[in-house]
């Protein structure tokens, strides 16, 4: 049963989909960084052994009904964090792409800089694995597109490897992007006038599995977060009927 | 051209026979059968009524009455589709929230079984 101990708990959150190769050494690293940090894996519908290895590397799991996507997971996550009363969720993904050793170092930051949002960035020393020419491409016009709009640029907006803090928490678990979620994440956040910092962290290659990006899914992903930031950049929050608890889309 | 207003004549009755018999068997809620059921009905009359084809046509600067009565078709389907996108998006976030719901609960009593056991 996973409860927070004491002011200052960390709750870590695993989304994953079908990551079995990868979840048992994903919980095992986080274990390992952070003794007696409780992990949570949210699994979004998987239907190999996922929730099995979790459970067996001794993680809490959290079963979507159904698929939601990458956003909802994450929400649902979020809600859930809230609800338990955790000051800190740090994400990571279930492939194993992040290093769980970079976790305290995203959490003191967190602690210790009061702002709502800390991403760990591959590029915050221009140093990280390998990025394709059109990922690279892709990654520096959503900077060029969020620098005017955060006011500060953000070497790694695409980045899942993300801490947040309990305001944070209260606000995505109204309103979080429910596909491609972290560059909207960001705008959601500024509309708050919140604050995020960056970090440098290491990304491996993915170990296990198989990537699903595809140019098509590229140019999809592009055309979808560029609008999305667009409408959130627009929106001011009543304008739409929301559900108390219900997704922000 | 005259051919395109019969043609409309003929689909608007089929559209009102395929509405109503959906609704019939319970494949179509009564809420979401109206704008079809309005829309068949506004396009079978203008279709048999050229005299009110043409004066919408000159208000629309279009003086051929099946070509207005195809624009007037095209702008009711454009917004019926509208409408029915944003009742999509509702129902897409009220099932998100009620699926995220479901989970939260479960784990909860599953917490609850452990901790009891």
């Amino acid at each position: 049963m996973i409860r927070p101990k004491g002011p200052g708990s960390l709750l870590v959150i695993v989304p994953a989909l079908n990551e079995e190769g990868a979840i048992a050494g994903v919980i095992r690293a986080i274990n390992s960084s952070v003794p007696g940090v409780p992990v949570l894996v949210i699994d979004d519908g998987s239907v190999d052994g996922t929730v099995f290895q979790a459970r067996a590397a001794g993680a809490e799991v959290l079963s979507l009904p159904h698929h939601l996507g990458l956003g909802g997971s994450v929400q649902a996550g979020y809600k859930l964090a809230y609800e338990l009363g955790f000051d800190y969720v740090i994400r990571i993904d279930g492939d194993g792409q992040h290093d769980a050793r970079d976790i305290p170092r995203v959490l003191e930051k967190l602690m210790t800089s009061g702002c709502e949002m800390v991403i760990g960035s591959r590029f915050v020393f221009h140093h990280g694995c390998g990025t394709s020419a059109a990922r690279s491409a892709g990654i520096n016009l959503f900077r060029l597109v969020l620098r005017p709009i955060l006011g500060k640029t953000v070497h790694d907006p695409t980045s899942g490897f993300v801490g947040v803090n309990r305001r944070a928490l209260d606000v995505f678990g109204r309103s979080f992007p429910l596909e491609y979620p972290e560059i909207e994440a960001l705008v959601v956040l500024q509309r708050r006038r919140f604050r995020f910092e960056e970090i440098p962290c290491k990304m491996r290659p993915r170990t296990t599995g198989r990537s699903s990006i595809t140019p098509l899914k590229s140019f999809y992903y592009l055309t979808h977060v560029l609008l999305g930031v667009f409408v959130n950049v627009l929106k001011y929050d009543g304008r739409r009927r929301v559900p108390p608890d219900g997704p922000g889309g | 051209m005259e051919h395109l207003l019969d043609l409309t004549t003929a689909l608007s009755l089929l559209l009102l026979v395929l509405v109503l018999a959906s609704l019939r068997r319970a494949h179509i809620r009564v809420e979401y059968s109206v704008s079809w059921l309005v829309a068949a009905a506004a396009l079978l009359f203008l279709s048999r009524s050229p005299g009110v084809l043409r004066v919408i046509g000159g208000l629309l600067g279009i003086s051929n009455p099946p070509l207005a009565m195809l624009m007037i078709s095209g702008g009711v389907f454009l917004l019926i589709f509208f409408r029915f996108s944003v009742i999509v998006s509702h129902l897409r976030d009220d099932n998100i929230a009620l699926a995220q719901r479901v989970a939260i609960l479960e784990f909860h009593i599953q917490s609850f079984r452990n901790h009891g056991n």
